[in-house]
């Protein structure tokens, strides 16, 4: 454990300076389950990317027509766009949530027209946008949850790595957090049961999983009990969206991650009076827009996350 | 942050005094039983109404909210989009808790009086 301590020392020491804001296009590599940064975009195209890669795209709004981005599906398609020009076709895609604005069947059509045209198969779980239809989610689980449990969560595996989504955005409790539920608890205990501890785990849903700002909600309350059941897994990451910006965190074996969002800016936290949309010159937005890239690498246990802008 | 609920806090008292001097105030906003929401917060926090009195809250935000009772004690509101609104009529005297159920840490109070 003596090695395994003081590399997660060194590196943790690099994560916390990009803890509170990453910057465009920044690396992440886990090796052994402890991350580090290996530098701008530009490397990390070069390095070797054999494996499974994938894309999180997140919060793309669909509907949203506010000065923060008077046309959120443009961007969506900018972003797809994006998706379409890399030069490794990605294995699939996860969408980690507010696919639409108001969950209207209309969003969601346009929605899934610009998203089908990257031709992946897309891993979708809610954000609390689209739970928002009169009958609180039907729309959303005929449309993307129909082989999945409870609210919309699922697991699959991939090339020896296995994926979770979860829904922490139904049944929210006044004054709280995001929220899991025993029911799915009790799923994901079971779920990775029996598992090899070597698997490496993908965890994702909308709200992250670890408390960003209390403040303004940026955290699930029952969240440290869903990664209880992964403490002896040896890699774990946590993909998550809802706060439209890039954030990481690591602690011990666990990786966490926000994506940017494809339709609007959020404030850093307590930056703002609040944490809506956040109107940007417009100059600026696509620069703080965007998709992420992640490579797990087969052969020597590494996962990496690329967060690249629309633009810039 | 606490800027904005103090100069609606006075905003609510002059509106307040202006209604003892006998005058009728028939906008919904900044009368006594209007609820706001501006910046992720409900404005005022607490509104005191008689029973019998309709609460309308109205969303000023460029984000969706959702009226939820914190205990079921009332309907829930459908997704507010910016500038929608939702009344309802409180018979019964008694404190209301109240959230937004998109945004929890969002709680506002009803007191029903008599």
């Amino acid at each position: 454990m003596s090695e395994f301590d003081q590399r997660d020392g060194v590196n943790r020491r690099k994560v916390l300076e990009c803890m509170t804001w990453c910057g465009t296009g920044v690396l992440w590599t886990i090796a052994g389950g402890v991350p580090h940064s290996l530098g701008i975009m530009g490397e990390a195209q070069a390095a070797d990317s054999r494996g499974l890669t994938f894309l999180q795209i997140s919060d793309s709004h669909v509907g949203f027509d506010k000065p923060a981005n008077p046309n959120a599906l443009g961007t969506l398609e900018e972003a797809i766009s994006k998706v379409n020009a890399l030069s490794q076709k990605p294995a699939f895609m996860i969408h980690t949530g507010d696919i639409s604005h108001l969950s209207k069947d209309k969003e969601f059509d346009d929605a899934d027209h610009i998203i089908s045209q990257s031709r992946l198969d897309v891993h979708y779980v809610p954000g609390e946008h689209d739970l928002i239809d009169p009958d609180q989610g039907k729309v959303y689980r005929e449309r993307y949850g129909k082989a999945a449990k409870g609210a919309g969560w699922y697991s699959f595996d991939a090339n020896g790595v296995h994926f979770i989504g979860l829904v922490n955005v139904v049944d929210l409790k006044a004054g709280g957090l995001g929220n899991l539920g025993n029911e799915q608890l009790e799923w994901l205990e079971k779920d990775v049961k029996g598992r090899s501890a070597s698997t490496p785990i993908v965890l994702f849903a909308h709200i992250p999983l670890w408390t960003v700002y209390q403040d303004w909600g940026w955290g699930t309350q029952d969240g440290a009990q869903a990664l209880s059941y992964l403490k002896r897994f040896g890699s774990v990451t946590v993909l998550n969206g809802h706060i439209h910006q890039v954030m990481q965190k690591v602690e011990g074996n666990v990786t966490f991650h926000t994506a940017r969002s494809t339709a609007f800016p959020q404030p850093a936290p307590g930056t703002a009076p609040s944490p809506g949309p956040m109107k940007v010159p417009d100059d600026q937005l696509r620069k703080m827009l965007g998709i992420a890239n992640v490579t797990f690498k087969q052969n020597d246990q590494r996962l990496a996350i690329i967060d690249s802008p629309l633009q810039g | 942050m606490l800027r904005p609920i103090i100069a609606s806090t006075v905003l609510g008292a002059v509106v307040g005094s202006v209604l003892a001097a006998g005058m009728l105030f028939a906008r919904a906003e900044g009368a006594p039983n209007a609820v706001t929401i501006d910046n992720f917060f409900f404005t005022p926090g607490t509104v005191t109404v008689k029973a019998g009195t309709a609460v309308t809250w109205t969303n000023r935000d460029d984000i969706p909210h959702g009226i939820g009772s914190a205990n079921n004690a009332f309907p829930k509101s459908k997704a507010l989009d910016t500038d929608d609104s939702y009344s309802f009529t409180f018979t019964t005297p008694g404190t209301y808790q109240y959230f937004c159920y998109l945004h929890p840490k969002m709680v506002g109070s009803i007191v029903v009086e008599q």
